[in-house]
């Protein structure tokens, strides 16, 4: 009796996952078609992998920048992050600041405002405000960078408040009495035990800068576009070439696939702002 | 002891971005809405106009369809997510092979970028490419065509939205499971309670802060989507899917009308939080009533 309900249970999540992979799946199989197998009556497996998709899309000057733009936003982004991030927990978890449960309220604040919200406004800080003599912070790498910390900021502070409450006071107080400064308290005792949790944060926030779509398209326009935009470039763009656009969007999945294993049991407790423990 | 100066330093720049990227804009949003100010104008440049913007507001019948199309969709998205997700946080909570590859699998809509899920579903619908009007039309007779009928783009961004994010809903919901005390449920079954009976009396009561909580999570962001249906429909057909992220960046933005669009920004992000609280009064009020006990 028990057995068979085990059973049936693992044939269910054959079939939800199945439901869950499908689109994907499907995108791969038509970046994988030439133009003429792609249409009429749908195939579901590949007969011949057509790899001209990938090599016109590896090979176009522009989109080499696009994924180098990418690569240099998001790793940035994820490294100031985590690094002010990691300053900033250590500060609320350790020092007696006043009014500090206050701020850590607003920090998250920032991450559930409608993005939309603030396209206008950063719009004109970018080209009008943000600016010294020539050069603006619209349509550059350094102004996406900076962005993209009001939301990956919180999402980083959040997840790793409870990695570093979890390390015991004692071991840095025992520091200290043997004359270490902050510096070295951080560098020798929070950094190599929150290790994990600091990889952890550093990758997810990598995903979610490397995902950001809306501020992308809007405050860049030719030299710091990201893959994002150069993906959604092909719904504008009349007699959209879905092969090339399948394997765009292919290529901006593989972080997501890469990454998956290593984060996928604090992603939940990091979108949901700490409500979901696990 | 520890300086407080020093534990300042170390939150400074984090305050420094938050204030000039979450908190400048806020106010710059705010100064620009009593301003008319169009960079295309005879008179470019922004001028003092009261709450002329604001007045405009209510009466464009545009703004309010979007506003009304944007609760339906987060409204249908959200519900179908909590009940799918809920079902599904039950059948994980089973015993059976290979539960972790399902889990993890289960995650990974949530970690690809929102434009790229558009994208997956775009390939799908595409009338003559991808197979669901193939197969529609095929074995039901359906015609079709996300650019022509406004309710099949309609709810297809609905399912697209279930397809995202049902499995950040199941993993809490597990997750809140998982913690839950195991001796309410036995207790309930040697009282005799059936199935419905334990979920309506034990299971939902002990489950309600979780629930609440997705609930407001999903909604907020539900109620902000543009990138998924910005690429799969592109608001259309007409102005069916155009949802009020969308409207303010494509449709006012474009236009320079700098002032009216910072008005209609704010009044989007107060609904935002009106909303949200509402919800959180309208559930939490029910927590308070009088219990049996």
């Amino acid at each position: 009796m028990h057995k068979q309900s085990r059973w049936r249970s693992f044939f269910f999540w054959i079939a939800a996952s199945f439901i869950t992979l499908f689109p994907i799946y499907w995108m791969f199989l038509i970046s994988a078609k030439s133009r003429v197998e792609m249409y009429g009556k749908p195939t579901f497996l590949i007969r011949s992998f057509f790899s001209e998709n990938y090599i016109k899309t590896l090979t176009d000057p522009s989109f080499q920048q696009y994924m180098l733009n990418s690569i240099i936003v998001s790793t940035a982004n994820a490294l100031l992050v985590t690094t002010l991030a990691l300053c900033a927990t250590y500060a609320l978890s350790r020092f007696k600041l006043v009014g500090k449960e206050n701020i850590f309220f607003w920090t998250i604040t920032n991450r559930m405002a409608p993005p939309a919200v603030f396209l206008l406004p950063l719009f004109l800080l970018f080209t009008q405000a943000f600016t010294i003599g020539e050069w603006k912070l619209y349509d550059t790498r350094i102004g996406l960078i900076l962005l993209y910390c009001v939301f990956n900021l919180p999402f980083a502070i959040w997840t790793l408040r409870s990695v570093i409450d979890g390390i015991p006071k004692e071991l840095d107080e025992a520091a200290m009495i043997d004359g270490a400064n902050t510096w070295q308290v951080m560098t020798r005792v929070i950094i190599p035990l929150a290790r994990p949790g600091l990889a952890v944060t550093a990758i997810l926030t990598w995903v979610f800068a490397w995902n950001e779509y809306l501020f992308a398209a809007t405050l860049t326009s030719v030299k710091a576009r990201t893959i994002t935009t150069g993906l959604a470039e092909f719904v504008t763009v009349t007699g959209t070439n879905w092969g090339q656009m399948a394997a765009t969007a292919t290529l901006t999945l593989l972080p997501a696939l890469l990454f998956l294993g290593l984060v996928q049991r604090h992603i939940v407790a990091g979108l949901t702002f700490g409500a979901v423990k696990e | 002891m520890r300086s407080q100066s020093i534990g300042w330093l170390l939150l400074a720049p984090t305050l420094i971005i938050l204030v000039i990227f979450g908190l400048v804009p806020f106010f710059y949003v705010l100064v620009v809405g009593f301003t008319e100010w169009n960079a295309f104008a005879a008179n470019p440049g922004a001028h003092f106009y009261g709450v002329e913007n604001y007045r405009h507001l209510v009466f464009d019948e545009q703004l309010l369809y979007s506003l009304w199309i944007t609760l339906r969709f987060a409204f249908f998205a959200v519900l179908s997510e909590i009940i799918l997700g809920y079902f599904l946080a039950q059948l994980m909570m089973k015993d059976f092979p290979l539960k972790g590859f399902f889990r993890t699998i289960h995650t990974l809509p949530l970690m690809v970028a929102p434009i790229a899920v558009g994208a997956t579903w775009r390939l799908l619908t595409v009338p003559g490419l991808g197979p669901v009007p193939y197969y529609l039309d095929r074995w039901f007779g359906i015609d079709y065509r996300l650019g022509s009928f406004a309710d099949q783009a309609f709810w297809t961004t609905v399912l697209m939205d279930v397809w995202h994010w049902t499995p950040l809903v199941t993993l809490t919901l597990l997750a809140a499971l998982s913690s839950l005390p195991k001796e309410p449920f036995e207790q309930a079954q040697i009282d005799g309670a059936n199935r419905f009976q334990i979920f309506r009396h034990v299971t939902l009561p002990m489950l309600k802060p979780a629930i609440l909580a997705t609930v407001f999570i999903r909604m907020m962001d539900a109620l902000r989507t543009v990138d998924e249906v910005w690429m799969l429909t592109g608001g259309g057909p007409a102005a069916a899917t155009r949802y009020i992220g969308l409207y303010i960046w494509r449709v006012v933005f474009p236009k320079t009308d700098y002032g009216y669009g910072s008005a209609m920004s704010l009044l989007a992000l107060y609904l935002t939080i009106v909303m949200c609280w509402l919800l959180y009064v309208a559930l939490v009020a029910r927590r308070d009533l009088p219990k049996g006990d």
